[in-house]
């Protein structure tokens, strides 16, 4: 892939623009049970039907830590290479809220879990590495239904407790493109870790976006407004561009950027202010009297590492090495944890290059087509290897190999039974080619003449009569060869 | 029989396990003295048919070989109890019932005994005198201008009046010691986690301890015994065996060693105060303890600290209440915003607002650091006093009050003056540790005064072993008239 | 450092409280005092010493993974002042 150079720039009238962004990711941790209870996490139950009276907060009521929850961020700490920290205090972030029902949120201020790490993007630019500030654990509110009533605003708390892990990147972000890259990554590696399913669309993993615009070349950053909660990678995208350009045409006209928290309307495409927000930013943190300081045991910590699976950016390396990938494939195979699998498994029993390409190309496209994950691919791995070795050998040609695949996908059959039973085997056998051959040169004289005579575009012409005659079962390079032998003659 | 309800908890028990009384009897003898004493305005509901029918039920397959056989109590009206209205002293709570039982309660029901009602207690357990209750004071027995303490006053109130053969509260700055000592009872604060405080309305978390409030030392050891031990459902639970305090007590205490802090003596103390000190310092010295003059430096700083630590940790705790899931609403509000603030200034009373203004404030961007963070910092001085004289002593003595009980109105437009009741209590809790109010004499207007016994973290045995020796020789006897029946 | 009517104000809003504009000079009266008081404290020296965390001198303790609440609505719903069958009910929040 040839190497792009970065050009992210807002264009104002005076000036061009750099725009800066950091993003605070709220992933779910994937848990069976709450971070302070032991309600369930499932996601779509019946409404307050996953809740404690810890969790509703009733008078009396105490939180108990759930250990996974723990190993969890620092399983994701150590998937980020952050610096695990062996002492951390849950705070109170004190506000009132319809769906906060203590009226404080368990968190982690001064001392999180986990402290300063890194994630690696792959842009079309080079690699660029992303500073993360810190991970801390927190509780996730519940949700308030403001369009079932016209007067009231209706109240579930069933994902009122669930854990949050809070992942701050530091601000290194540049461009939409990067936030996307990065959000791919960060939910990849939690992927791959098994602490967040990453699924945007139920809300298990959202971002507040930190967004702020200088002159390219200033060393300043500039005044930057907190975008809450967007839940999806084109949201952000789009919050962000929206932002940007708003915050260029203030400075532009002379006006003065207001560091505040804004809401992205997906409706309009656009950001405002939220005012219900403005009184509560004294959040008046202090450690939770209700627990203690966490201590985590560094063995824990180094049993938890070794336990980690291969990560994406390893698992490219050794793609590369030891498939003979290139980094765009190995990139494209690594990025979810089933995909690898998949291909690992192909690979194994087929040519692995070949498998790539073929998994890129059909495969990829046919999921595409059917919003499926490769988790639930009709065609299973050990079939699709199937595939790519009859094509690598010369059984079937490429064209064939697409009809094979279709039936496959509509039969679940394996690809020899259908090349089989449908008689699609490539026809290799050269006393067979010719006798196709000569048929054809007896049956058009004039154009064999017409092509003896110079006119060898006709060779086109001849190579699709032997396909056509062989029901496109014809050996492509082997027709080639005899046809030009036979012609000649 | 002549009248049970004015024996200790443990002859009581002995009657109940010798048959000479029946459950239900014992229970009707106590709804009856209730029934008398409505003038006190000690209980906030009563569960008088639900006892009659426990009491039924133990006398029908009696088992005797529990700690609290049969026995009806009262408690204090911030332990959340299944089914039966908990209202924390609070307008905010006034119709809340739970459907869960506190551990300490639950301690108390499966070693035998059964609820008989909930207590009156200050608002939120914010208070001295009990006179933040939402349902009204609640008056001493001793006499009938005097404030009961607080915040268990209705819990010391009923047990002077024998009202409950003996009972529960709970103590964050001194809301058990100081109550007892107004009262001529025993009050038990234990170390912070000893007893769960899963269930019950919360105050201050980092301070709040239940304990027992007993006529006697050796009924104050069967009740610890009773609701002490470990609870995985709370954080802050210390996990360790449980100890049989009743069967471990001796009142031996040759040889120990008993603090005295300088620091105790303050100015506008009364003589009498004084006085009694020398008196219990005497007792425990002819008993054979050994009396060794310390010094606890920042005691003064303790009562500062814990009007910054206790009500941030209110603020917070409180935040809750906002009439969306229980408890009271204003229907005044427009919308959600306005909700809020009405149903919290309709709610809470006036002692409660304050501290919950005076904690939001300590916390607030630009004043943490000069009032929770300088807070939590002396508070580690505090606890490092502590530490220091336990390298040196046993057991310290102190008096529990540096008055004996006032009238009731007396303090209510002075909130300082009403704070440093608690002068002697508060440094235990922000320490964490166990003590004990003695009832040990009386003024010269015959009101009931008190000592206060601290113990090393956990040592809770020891000191009720010294307050069983020194109450076996005080010859103090609590004698109230029944001026309100 | 004494506190006026506007800052009271500003943490009663803070604190989702309405005071009343009759009581505000006796609860500033009040708070005044009792801040006086609290600000003993800044007699001490407190440069090196380490605030308190925790009074108990233990790491936090942990539960397993496993439900073993919830799916008691009927609970949870049945104090609210004003909820339906399913959600509680509060008033109109504008974002």
């Amino acid at each position: 892939m040839s190497k792009e150079k970065f050009d992210y720039f807002i264009k104002g009238e005076k000036d061009k623009y750099e725009v800066v962004i950091g993003l605070e990711v709220h992933a779910q941790v994937l848990s069976k049970s709450k971070l302070f209870s032991g309600s369930s996490t499932k996601f779509g139950a019946d409404p307050n039907n996953q809740v404690s009276f810890i969790d509703s907060a009733f008078p009396g009521m105490l939180p108990v830590i759930n250990e996974e929850c723990v190993k969890q961020a620092v399983r994701t700490g150590l998937g980020l290479n952050a610096k695990i920290n062996n002492y951390s205090v849950f705070d109170r972030k004190n506000y009132f809220y319809a769906d906060l029902p203590q009226g404080y949120q368990i968190s982690q201020y001064k001392n999180p879990i986990v402290g300063e790490g890194k994630v690696l993007l792959d842009m079309p630019y080079g690699s660029k590495e992303i500073g993360i500030e810190r991970l801390h654990l927190e509780q996730d509110a519940g949700k308030s239904i403001h369009d079932m009533d016209p007067s009231n605003t209706y109240v579930d708390l069933n994902r009122s407790g669930i854990a949050l892990m809070e992942i701050v990147s530091k601000p290194d972000l540049r461009s939409p493109d990067e936030v996307n890259a990065y959000i791919k990554k960060l939910r990849s590696i939690m992927r791959y870790l098994g602490t967040c399913d990453g699924n945007m669309q139920e809300g298990s993993l959202r971002a507040d976006v930190n967004v702020s615009v200088r002159k390219e070349g200033d060393k300043k950053f500039g005044t930057r407004c907190e975008i809450k909660n967007v839940n999806s990678i084109k949201f952000m995208q789009m919050a962000i561009e929206y932002e940007a350009a708003r915050q260029v045409e203030l400075i532009e006209n002379g006006k003065k950027i207001d560091q505040e928290t804004r809401l992205f309307d997906t409706k309009k495409n656009e950001t405002r202010s939220m005012r219900s927000k403005e009184d509560a930013h004294d959040y008046r943190y202090f450690p939770d009297p209700d627990l203690l300081p966490l201590k985590l045991e560094q063995k824990l910590i180094d049993d938890l590492k070794k336990s980690l699976p291969e990560l994406p950016d390893k698992k490219k390396e050794r793609f590369i090495k030891e498939y003979g990938l290139n980094v765009y494939e190995a990139n494209v195979l690594v990025s979810e944890k089933e995909i690898s699998n998949y291909y690992e498994e192909v690979a194994k029993l087929s040519d692995k290059k070949l498998a790539a390409t073929w998994m890129m190309g059909d495969l990829f496209a046919m999921l595409n087509d059917k919003g499926l994950d490769i988790s639930r691919s009709p065609i299973s791995a050990k079939h699709f290897a199937e595939l790519v070795q009859s094509i690598k050998s010369g059984e079937i040609s490429g064209r064939i190999a697409k009809e094979v695949f279709e039936i496959m996908v509509e039969t679940g059959d394996n690809p020899k039974k259908i090349i089989e039973s449908k008689g699609m085997k490539q026809q290799s056998d050269p006393k067979e080619l010719e006798k196709i051959i000569n048929e054809i040169i007896s049956r058009n004289k004039d154009k064999v003449d017409q092509y003896k005579a110079g006119k060898e575009k006709l060779f086109g012409f001849f190579v699709g009569q032997v396909m056509k005659l062989s029901g496109g079962k014809a050996n492509p390079q082997l027709t080639n060869e005899i046809l030009k032998k036979l012609l000649k003659g | 029989m002549s009248d049970i309800t004015n024996q200790s908890l443990s002859e009581i028990i002995d009657n109940v396990k010798t048959k000479k009384i029946s459950s239900l009897d014992l229970t009707k003898a106590y709804i009856k003295n209730i029934e008398n004493a409505k003038k006190l305005n000690a209980f906030v509901t009563t569960t008088f048919d639900l006892a009659l029918d426990k009491a039924k039920q133990f006398d029908k397959k009696p088992t005797f070989n529990k700690l609290l056989p049969g026995i009806p109590l009262a408690v204090k009206d911030l332990f959340c109890t299944e089914n039966t209205k908990t209202t924390a002293g609070s307008n905010i709570l006034n119709n809340f019932i739970p459907s869960y039982e506190s551990t300490v309660t639950k301690n108390l029901w499966t070693n035998g005994s059964f609820l008989l009602g909930k207590l009156n207690c200050d608002e939120f357990a914010m208070g001295s005198s009990n006179e933040t209750s939402h349902f009204g004071n609640v008056i001493n027995p001793v006499g009938d201008q005097l404030v009961p303490g607080g915040s268990s006053g209705g819990s010391s109130s009923a047990l002077a009046a024998d009202l409950t053969p003996a009972t529960i509260g709970t103590d964050t700055g001194g809301s058990i010691r100081q109550p007892a000592s107004f009262t001529g009872t025993v009050g038990l604060k234990p170390t912070y986690g000893l007893c769960s405080r899963w269930g019950i309305v919360a105050f201050a978390s980092s301070l709040d301890q239940a304990g027992p409030m007993t006529k006697t030392i050796k009924d104050c050891a069967i009740m610890l015994e009773a609701i002490s031990g470990f609870d995985k459902k709370d954080s802050t639970s210390i996990n360790k065996d449980k100890e049989q305090y009743s069967k471990n007590l001796k009142d031996n205490i040759k040889g120990l060693k008993i603090g005295i802090p300088k620091e105790y003596r303050v100015d506008s103390m009364p003589k009498e105060i004084d006085e009694l000190w020398e008196k219990g310092k005497k007792i425990l010295k002819d008993l054979g303890a050994q009396l060794i003059d310390i010094s606890l430096p920042h005691t003064k700083y303790a009562l500062p600290t814990y009007y910054i630590v206790a009500p941030a940790e209110a603020s917070s705790n409180l935040a809750r209440y906002d009439g969306v899931r229980y408890g009271y609403r204003s229907e005044k509000g427009k919308d959600l915003i306005e909700m809020y603030e009405k149903t919290r200034s309709e709610g809470f009373g006036d002692e409660v607002k304050r501290r919950i203004l005076i904690g939001t404030y300590v916390l607030s961007s630009g004043y943490y650091d000069a009032y929770y963070l300088k807070a939590q910092k002396v508070r580690q001085l505090i606890k490092k006093d502590f530490d220091d004289a336990f390298k040196k002593v046993d057991s310290i003595l102190t008096p529990s009050t540096p008055s004996s009980a006032f009238k009731i109105g007396e303090k209510t437009n002075d909130p300082v003056s009403m704070y440093l009741n608690d002068i002697f209590t508060v440094p235990v809790n922000l320490a964490g540790l166990p003590a004990l109010s003695l009832p040990a004499g009386v003024d010269k207007q015959g009101y009931p005064l008190g000592l206060q016994l601290i113990g090393k973290a956990l040592d809770e045995q020891k000191i009720l072993n010294i307050g069983y020796a020194f109450e076996k020789n005080c010859g103090f006897k609590n004698e109230i008239k029944k001026w309100w029946s | 450092m004494s506190i006026d009517k506007e800052k009271i104000k500003d943490v009663a809003k803070l604190a989702r409280i309405s005071v009343n504009e009759a009581k505000v000079d006796s609860l500033t009266k009040d708070l005044n005092s009792i801040f006086k008081f609290i600000e003993q404290l800044n007699e001490l020296n407190t440069d090196k010493v380490e605030p308190l965390t925790s009074i108990l001198n233990q790491s936090l303790r942990s539960r397993k993974d496993e439900i073993n609440d919830g799916k008691i609505r009927e609970k949870i719903l049945k104090n609210s002042p004003k909820k339906n069958e399913e959600f509680f009910v509060v008033p109109k929040v504008v974002e």
